[in-house]
């Protein structure tokens, strides 16, 4: 059975970058998929604690009957499955490294530094999860440098892993600048991220997939105060 | 100037992980021994943003993040392949991998850190992960298959780094009875002469872990 004929699913939620990660990936092949959001809020469906038992979270690309989960891993398996071009990882083994180092790192230090912004206590807490998110942009910027050797992506000329795996945050990096008030992409000290963020955002595979920053914020605000225990302001 | 370097520490599970992958690919490398409570400045420019071993030095090239070395030296080394072809079963090798680091691993080690009703949750939480483990044994001889793997590789500190940690935490988490694919597994995972050669001498390890314990209880009391 060729590839094609194979159905294809996403369980998501719109405003997971984890998600869009897989859409995106999806989206560089021209995979058609059957996209499934999940209303979180609303508890679990029975689909998603089926084909994810371990950590019931999304995203879950299933395919065929396969359920393959953790967004890293699924773009991966999407890389190999579909493997006409365009590649998304590349093909040199120290610059997968490279790249697999750089997404594991925002995974584990940059974007839980992000979520504690929102949660911090007090101002210490605050300025200490910022200070981590700008000296990480720092970092990437010089990683972009040495990825990219003066192409747009840190794929190349075209978005690869890394550019998937950061790209997708950008919508909350912007809700976090709007929130706090504090420019955290600028030209002073990240030019070429700057840049290849517009870049990112504007490309095909991820323009029909990046949240609105305004909806995002939204929805941000709806959770924090649910978390508070408030009620949700109007919109 | 040899081609290949590990920067590593002897006791730590991580590093071991490397060795064997080199060893089983047949890879001649440099083994070059960290003192973690003083780094030095070599491990500190090869790996800047954690500072951490193991690092892969590879014609001066660096690779860190144990996983991700694992994948570098199964890309680099064709012989004795670690990962199966097939994209899925790929897939699975690399969620489990990532699972067990972060459940079984950690679970393991906080259970050993653990005092009282905190204890008994953080066992009964680890106990759950390691039941999604033995689940996936089935009727395999590894978790590779036939052969030693990726995910035995990644694994493979429950053998011999667990078994110190139940004795330091008095707990038991994978017992012969409850999980005995496992059990059977790591007696043969550990009884391979390759494996067993890069093991750390059991009596550092508990010292180590019994040191660390320790200090993190400490510290937490001094902190309330």
């Amino acid at each position: 059975m060729a590839e094609s004929d194979v159905k294809v699913k996403v369980l998501g939620s719109w405003s997971s970058p984890f998600v869009m990660r897989t859409m995106i990936a999806l989206n560089i092949k021209s995979v058609n998929y059957e996209y499934l959001e999940e209303r979180l809020w609303e508890g679990k469906s029975e689909l998603l604690l089926k084909s994810n038992p371990v950590h019931k979270k999304i995203p879950v690309l299933i395919h065929g009957d396969k359920p393959i989960c953790e967004s890293l891993i699924i773009v991966q398996y999407i890389d190999e499955v579909w493997s006409s071009t365009p590649s998304i990882l590349p093909s040199d083994p120290h610059e997968r490294a490279a790249a697999r180092f750089w997404a594991a790192y925002l995974d584990e230090k940059w974007f839980p530094s992000m979520r504690t912004i929102s949660i911090a206590q007090g101002e210490d807490a605050k300025k200490a999860a910022i200070a981590q998110l700008e000296e990480g942009l720092v970092l990437l910027e010089e990683a972009f440098g040495k990825c990219s050797k003066g192409k747009p992506f840190f794929g190349g000329d075209q978005i690869g892993y890394l550019d998937i795996a950061f790209g997708c945050f950008l919508g909350w990096l912007r809700v976090t600048e709007k929130i706090s008030g504090i420019n955290l992409l600028g030209e002073a000290k990240t030019p070429a991220l700057l840049k290849w963020a517009h870049r990112f955002c504007s490309d095909a595979s991820v323009k029909d997939v990046m949240p609105e920053t305004e909806k995002l914020a939204e929805f941000g605000k709806m959770i924090m105060a649910k978390m508070r225990g408030a009620a949700p302001p109007k919109s | 100037m040899a081609e290949v370097k590990l920067i590593a520490s002897s006791l730590s599970l991580f590093c071991t992980r490397i060795e064997w992958a080199l060893k089983l690919k047949g890879v001649e490398y440099e083994y070059l021994e960290e003192d973690l409570r003083n780094k030095s400045p070599l491990l500190l420019s090869y790996n800047p943003v954690h500072k951490k071993v193991p690092v892969l030095v590879h014609n001066g090239k660096p690779i860190a993040e144990s996983l991700i070395v694992l994948e570098y030296i199964e890309e680099t080394w064709k012989d004795s392949s670690l990962l199966p072809e097939d994209p899925y079963e790929k897939a699975m090798a690399r969620f489990w991998a990532k699972f067990a680091d972060e459940k079984c691993l950690f679970g393991a080690f906080d259970a050993c850190r653990a005092e009282g009703d905190e204890k008994e949750k953080a066992i009964e939480t680890a106990v759950e992960s390691f039941a999604f483990l033995e689940n996936q044994l089935e009727r395999r001889k590894y978790f590779g298959g036939e052969q030693i793997g990726y995910l035995d590789l990644a694994l493979g500190w429950i053998p011999h780094w667990l078994n110190v940690m139940e004795e330091v935490g008095c707990m038991k988490l994978a017992d012969a009875q409850r999980f005995p694919l496992l059990h059977q597994w790591a007696e043969d995972f550990i009884g391979t002469p390759l494996i067993k050669e890069c093991l750390p001498p059991r009596d550092k390890l508990v010292e180590y872990f019994t040191a660390s314990i320790n200090y993190l209880r400490s510290l937490a009391a001094s902190q309330q």
